[in-house]
C-alpha cells in the first residue's frame, strides 16, 4: 500500500491546520481565553494509505477529524482535498465535496438515528443526492449491507435491535453509501468488544483493499493502530509531535513523549518485563499551554531550552523511514 | 473472514425477536398503564360524542340547546317532558330529559352536547397554535442559537423573549386582552395558544442542543444533507417526545383556562354554550338545582384528568431509559 508514495500527489494534505475554542465568561459573554486544540497541525495522506492519528484523551484528535471534514469549521489553516482547498468551498460546493469524504463514529449507539430503519439511515444519502431510487435504491442498500457483513433483510429493522459491532457496520455501511474516497474513523474499535474489534479492523482492511479507500484513523490504541495504519502520527496538546511510517515508528521511537506511550502499552505477555518510562503529573491544560515545548512540563530528558524556544522539526530518513520529529533532543546544536 | 461474517449474521437473523417500530414499542408500554389507557378511552369517546355533539344540535331540532321551555325548568335528571304543556317539535329525545333543565327549561343534555365540541376545539386549537410556536422558536433557538444578530444571538433574543412572556401571570393576560377584544371562540383560542408555548420552547431549545452534538446529527452533516432535512427527519423525530407529553397536559389547561374565561363572563357569550358558562349560570341554583352546576364540573373534572393521565402514560411510553420492559 506504500509502493509509489514519493511520486503520487497526496489526497488529503492539511497545511497548519488550527482550531481554536473560546472560553466565554463573565455578564456579556466576552471571549476571555482559547483553548488550542488543535494548534499549527500539518500532514498529508496519500491514496490507498492508513494514516493513524494516537494521542491521549483530550489531546485534540478528534477535533483534528472533525476539522479536516469542516464539521466543525477551522480557525485556520488549509485542507486540500485532491489538491483543492476546500476550505474555500461554498455551502452548495461544499455538499457535492462531502461525497467524496465520510466519517465513521467511535460509538455506536448514538451514531445512528434511533427513529429510522436501518434501510432508511443507509440510503438517505443516496435518496437526497439523487442518485438511485425506488428498487434501485433498495438493490443498493442491500448490496451495502452484504458488503458490510449483514443480511440485506435487516432493512426493515430498526437501530436498537442490533449489538454494537452490527451497529458499527451499519455505520461502515452508511459512509460507504457515497463511494468516498477517503474515510475519517475516529476511533471505530474502542467501544467494542476485543474479538469484535478485530473483525471490524478486517472489515475496513478488506474495504480498503477491495475499494481503495484511504484512511484517517484516530484512535488511542497503540496496538490497533500498529495492525490497521501504514503511518502513524503521535499527537500531544494540541500538537504533532512525531510523525513516521509504522514500522519505524514502533522500531525507533524518537520523542520522548511516544516512548512514554511505548512503554505504557500492555504487551500481551506475562513474562515480558519491559523498562517504563512513567510519566509524572497531568496534561496541563489546553487553556494554558506550556511555553517553548508543550510537553516541557513532563518530559524526562527535558532541557532548559525547552521551557523557552518551541521544538524544532528533524527530518530523517527516505520514503519509508522518513521521521519526523519535534524535539530539541535531535535538532542543531544537541547535546544529545 | 467475509464467510464467517455472513454466518454470523445469518445466524442472528433467527435469534432477533420481531421487527418493532418505536410506536409499536411506545404502544406496548402505553397499554400496560390501565390509568392513561382508561384515560385514553375516555377522550376518544369525548372526541366521538363532541363530533356528534356538533352535528346533532347544529341540524336536529330535539336536540337544539336554545330551545325554551319554561314550564318544564328545573327539572332534575332523567324527568319526563310535561307532554301537555310542550309542543311535541320542542319534545327531547324520548321525552327525558337526560340530564334535567336550567332556568330556563333548556336541555342540559344538548347543551353539554354542544359545549363538549367548544371545549376540545378551543383545547386542541389552542395548543395546536402554542405548540407551533414553542417548535419553531425552541429549534430556531437550539440550532442557529450562535448566530450573531447584532449584539446579541439568535438565542440570546429568543430564549430572553420567553422569560418576558413567563413573567406575566397568564391569567391575568388572557383576561386583558379578552376585555379589549370581542368576545369570540377564535380569539379565545389564539390568545390561549398565544401565551402558553413557553414550555413547550424551552424543552425544543433543550433537546436541539443535546441533539446537535449526536454523532448521528454530525453523521448527517457529514452526508451533506440539506439543514432542512437534518432538522426535520433527524432533530424534530427525536425532540418530538416532551412535546407530546406537555402538548397533552396543554390541553388539560387549556380547557380549563377557558371554562375560567366563560365562567367570568369574558370567555364565549351565551346563548352559545360551553361547559364554563353553564356551569357560571348554575351557579346560582347551586341548593336549588345541583345538577346544572355538578354536570359541567364534573365533565370539566373528567376530561382534564383523563388528558393528565394520557400525558403521564404517554412521558412513561416515550421515556427511552424505560425501554425494553
Amino acid at each position: 500500500m506504500a509502493t509509489g508514495r514519493t511520486t503520487q500527489p497526496p489526497l488529503v494534505e492539511i497545511r497548519n491546520l488550527k482550531k481554536y475554542f473560546p472560553v466565554r465568561g463573565g455578564v456579556f459573554s466576552r471571549v476571555s481565553a482559547w483553548v488550542k486544540a488543535v494548534d499549527a497541525v500539518s500532514f498529508t495522506i496519500q491514496p490507498r494509505e492508513t494514516f493513524g492519528l494516537v494521542g491521549e484523551s483530550g489531546c485534540g484528535k478528534t477535533t483534528v477529524g472533525r476539522a479536516l471534514l469542516r464539521l466543525i469549521e477551522p480557525t485556520d489553516g488549509e485542507v486540500f482535498f485532491q489538491g483543492r482547498d476546500f476550505c474555500r468551498f461554498s455551502a452548495a460546493q461544499m455538499r457535492q465535496a462531502r461525497q467524496q469524504m465520510q466519517m465513521i463514529f467511535q460509538d455506536p449507539y448514538s451514531s445512528l438515528n434511533p427513529r429510522m430503519t436501518v434501510g432508511a439511515i443507509i440510503g438517505e444519502a443516496l435518496k437526497v443526492h439523487g442518485l438511485a431510487q425506488g428498487a434501485e435504491l433498495d438493490r443498493q442498500v442491500s448490496a451495502l449491507l452484504e458488503r458490510v457483513g449483514l443480511a440485506a433483510t435487516y432493512r426493515s429493522r430498526y437501530p436498537h435491535e442490533f449489538s454494537g459491532g452490527q451497529r458499527q457496520r451499519i455505520g461502515i455501511a452508511r459512509a460507504l453509501a457515497l463511494e468516498p474516497q477517503f474515510i475519517v474513523c475516529d476511533e471505530p474499535v474502542s467501544a467494542l468488544d476485543v474479538s469484535i474489534q478485530a473483525q471490524i479492523l478486517n472489515l475496513l482492511q478488506d474495504l480498503q483493499n477491495d475499494l481503495g479507500l484511504s484512511y484517517l484513523f484516530i484512535s488511542h490504541d497503540l496496538n490497533v493502530v500498529e495492525y490497521i495504519a501504514d503511518r502513524v502520527a503521535v499527537m500531544y496538546l494540541g500538537k504533532l509531535v512525531e510523525v513516521a511510517p509504522v514500522d519505524e515508528l514502533f522500531r525507533n521511537p524518537q520523542h520522548p513523549y511516544t516512548l512514554a506511550l511505548m512503554s505504557a502499552n500492555p504487551v500481551p505477555d506475562p513474562t515480558v518485563r519491559t523498562q517504563r518510562t512513567v510519566l509524572t503529573g497531568d496534561v496541563p491544560s489546553p487553556l494554558n499551554p506550556p511555553s517553548g515545548c508543550a510537553f516541557h512540563t513532563r518530559c524526562p530528558q527535558a532541557m532548559e531550552r525547552c521551557k523557552t524556544t518551541p521544538p524544532p522539526l528533524v527530518r530523517s530518513g527516505q520514503g519509508t523511514t522518513e521521521h519526523n520529529v519535534w524535539c530539541h533532543l535531535y535538532g542543531e546544536g544537541a547535546t544529545g | 473472514m467475509a464467510e464467517l461474517t455472513q454466518s454470523i449474521a445469518l445466524e442472528g437473523e433467527s435469534a432477533l425477536p420481531k421487527p418493532e417500530t418505536p410506536l409499536q414499542e411506545a404502544w406496548r408500554i402505553f397499554k400496560k398503564d390501565r390509568l392513561a389507557l382508561s384515560g385514553l378511552i375516555v377522550l376518544v369517546l369525548l372526541v366521538m360524542l363532541a363530533a356528534a355533539g356538533k352535528v346533532l344540535t347544529e341540524w336536529v331540532v330535539v336536540f337544539d340547546p336554545a330551545t325554551v321551555r319554561l314550564p318544564d325548568k328545573f327539572l332534575p335528571p332523567f324527568s319526563p317532558v310535561s307532554p301537555a304543556l310542550i309542543p311535541a317539535a320542542h319534545h327531547p329525545l324520548g321525552g327525558v330529559y337526560l340530564l334535567g333543565t336550567d332556568e330556563l327549561g333548556r336541555d342540559v343534555f344538548a347543551r353539554m352536547l354542544q359545549g363538549s365540541f367548544v371545549s376540545l376545539s378551543i383545547g386542541f386549537i389552542a395548543v395546536g397554535i402554542s405548540v407551533t410556536i414553542g417548535i419553531i422558536l425552541g429549534g430556531l433557538s437550539g440550532f442557529y442559537g450562535n448566530v450573531k444578530l447584532g449584539l446579541v444571538s439568535v438565542d440570546t433574543l429568543i430564549m430572553r423573549f420567553t422569560d418576558i412572556m413567563l413573567c406575566f401571570p397568564t391569567f391575568f393576560l388572557i383576561l386583558t386582552v379578552v376585555a379589549l377584544l370581542p368576545p369570540s371562540i377564535y380569539n379565545i383560542m389564539i390568545v390561549i395558544g398565544l401565551t402558553s408555548w413557553m414550555a413547550t420552547a424551552r424543552f425544543v431549545r433543550a433537546e436541539f442542543l443535546a441533539l446537535r452534538e449526536q454523532d448521528f446529527v454530525v453523521a448527517a452533516q457529514a452526508l451533506g444533507l440539506p439543514e432542512s432535512r437534518i432538522i426535520f427527519r433527524h432533530m424534530v423525530p427525536n425532540a418530538i417526545a416532551p412535546v407530546l407529553v406537555s402538548a397533552t397536559i396543554g390541553v388539560a389547561g387549556a380547557i380549563l383556562t377557558e371554562s375560567g374565561l366563560s365562567f367570568l363572563g369574558f370567555g364565549v357569550q351565551p346563548p352559545y354554550a360551553t361547559w364554563g358558562n353553564i356551569l357560571a349560570s348554575g351557579r346560582g341554583f347551586i341548593f336549588d338545582a345541583p345538577w346544572l352546576f355538578f354536570i359541567p364540573g364534573l365533565a370539566i373534572f373528567l376530561v382534564v384528568l383523563a388528558f393528565n393521565l394520557v400525558g403521564e402514560g404517554l412521558r412513561e411510553a416515550l421515556n427511552p431509559r424505560l425501554r425494553n420492559r
